[in-house]
């Protein structure tokens, strides 16, 4: 960089300003942005990469925080005198702002880094939380329906691709297994939130100052757990490189050569075939969590044996506990019989067990809850892998952004499931039918719904070359540097917006 | 500052993140499996 040359005089009226070099002004930018730079965020010399899964971690246990939203319903509607279905508004805007904040914001987040993704869904979930208190204490519902599904949702969505597209750079040994780590974390996220909320509750009561107390303690506490996340995340640096080769040297099959773009993914039949997988994985595993606790009683109500309701508590609790644990076990399975076998597994298993179900569910309660159990592991289990299969199928360039686009998959299972189960269970109900009878067409559906994702899931092939990009084509069979070749990517990009920016005096206006 | 002592301070950032989510996870589980109990008692 150039210096102003000395002068006795006033620098405006003879001294010129420098030219600033490209080089300069990268330093310049990434400096003005601060700790947020994307090459900022490089991991320095000797970082331990098993710092990324509790950061991820910390971002997953609190936006899962959103399935304890049921903890809140009854109280909300008692004390704002709201209906059963006005008060489930917060969750189901949240659902689906995830979706579309993760498909719309997919491509900004790879290209920001995950620390400013992870800052983002900090700011929004927790502003939802102080918006949702303000609403309850000043008594305007809509307040809580904007701030908590609207704000909060997008924070959800931001906060859920993020670290997992970090985590598979991170580790490209072991995708599924990393993979795993976050999305268990976003079910745990509903294990802390529901019994911590309800304590809370308690302390502070149910009135609308109680409420507004609670969402407020919470918003305060999530911000501070996230921001320990927000300031361990490091994206892979040039060192790891090296780190790579030697980590893939045992897992050929686990390099991924080449590099699709979010846009160019969304063309290839191999992510709507996927996207068919994961939709019908999700419906069939809400098909039973949806109605877990009063199928185990009618099941059984004819039977020797009948299952008392608080019996059938504990049966959703062990429902919720094979759910994590399928996240993390089976993703990590997928990193040694692949991506493609475990599908088969979830699904074709999955076809089958939903059958013994049907077949002999009424007749032993312990192989009903271990069929259901197994069922909800891979319904888990689904959501942990698909990150991973993703990068198998389109590299890690923008794994991040065709995660989020795939999402949307979710939403759609999100109403089919309830609405199969529901919608059968109470016309079974008027037509006179009790005990396994209620559920066995929409467990034939669910069967149905498994086998079309199987085939799909048996349709996927490698993608097209011709949707790779370019760069990256001609790398691949060798180990390369797709990681530090995304970052440059990034900041040549970004160095290009901020050049035009630049006036002819070389003085950056914005 | 030497290599011992970046690797201690390494060690115990490590751990402190790993508490820092391992333990509200951990209550979490444990909340959760007094609830499955139910199922068997």
């Amino acid at each position: 960089m150039q210096h102003l040359k000395p002068c006795s005089r006033p620098l405006s009226h003879v001294c010129t300003w420098p030219r600033i070099d490209r080089s300069a002004l990268l330093v310049t930018v990434g400096d003005k942005v601060g700790f947020l730079a994307r090459e900022r965020q490089v991991a320095p010399p000797g970082w331990n990469r098993w710092l990324v899964p509790p950061a991820a971690l910390a971002i997953h246990l609190s936006i899962g925080q959103a399935y304890a939203w049921s903890v809140f319903k009854t109280p909300l509607e008692k004390s704002l005198g709201i209906t059963g279905t006005q008060s489930a508004l917060p969750f189901q805007l949240g659902i689906v702002m995830l979706g579309l904040s993760a498909a719309v914001l997919g491509t900004t987040v790879e290209r920001r880094g995950p620390r400013w993704a992870m800052l983002m869904s900090l700011i929004a979930f927790c502003s939802g939380l102080l918006i949702s208190a303000v609403g309850v204490w000043a008594g305007q519902y809509w307040v809580v329906v904007l701030g908590y599904g609207l704000v909060g949702g997008i924070g959800l969505g931001i906060g859920y691709i993020s670290p997992v597209s970090t985590l598979i750079k991170w580790f490209p040994d072991r995708p599924g297994m990393a993979t795993g780590i976050a999305i268990m974390g976003f079910g745990g996220g509903a294990l802390i939130a529901s019994p911590w909320s309800t304590s809370m509750l308690t302390a502070f009561g149910t009135t609308t100052s109680g409420i507004g107390k609670a969402f407020l303690v919470h918003g305060i506490a999530y911000a501070v757990f996230m921001s320990v996340g927000v300031l361990l995340i490091r994206l892979p640096s040039k060192e790891f490189t090296a780190e790579k080769a030697a980590l893939l040297k045992d897992r050929p099959k686990a390099n991924v050569g080449f590099n699709v773009s979010a846009n160019n993914a969304i063309k290839t039949p191999q992510f709507w075939l996927l996207w068919v997988v994961l939709c019908f994985n999700v419906t069939a595993g809400i098909g039973i969590l949806e109605k877990a606790a009063p199928m185990l009683v009618d099941f059984f109500k004819e039977s020797s044996t009948p299952v008392a309701a608080t019996a059938a508590t504990g049966f959703v609790a062990l429902l919720s506990a094979a759910n994590m644990a399928g996240r993390f076990v089976w993703s990590s399975t997928s990193d040694i019989v692949g991506r493609k076998n475990i599908y088969r597994l979830y699904l074709g298993v999955g076809a089958l067990l939903y059958l013994v179900l049907l077949t002999a569910g009424s007749t032993s309660t312990p192989l009903f809850v271990i069929a259901a159990m197994v069922i909800l592991s891979f319904y888990g289990a689904g959501f942990a892998t698909v990150p991973a299969y993703l990068r198998d199928l389109f590299g890690t360039y923008q794994v991040g952004a065709i995660h989020g686009r795939l999402l949307t998959a979710w939403s759609v299972a999100g109403v089919l499931g309830p609405l199969i189960v529901n919608a059968i269970a109470d016309a079974g109900k008027k037509a006179g039918h009790v005990g396994p009878d209620l559920y066995a067409t929409s467990f034939y559906i669910m069967i149905a719904l498994l086998v079309v994702g199987f085939v799909a899931n048996e349709l996927i092939r490698p993608v097209d070359p011709r949707f790779h990009e370019p760069e990256a084509a001609g790398e691949t069979g060798k180990p390369r540097a797709g990681d530090e070749a995304t970052v440059a990517k990034w900041n040549e990009a970004e160095a290009a917006d901020a050049a035009e920016k630049q006036d002819a005096e070389g003085v950056v206006k914005k | 500052m030497s290599s011992l002592q970046e690797s201690r301070s390494s060690t115990l950032l490590l751990a402190g993140a790993w508490l820092w989510v391992g333990l509200p996870l951990a209550y979490g589980l444990y909340r959760l499996f007094l609830n499955a109990a139910k199922l068997f008692v």
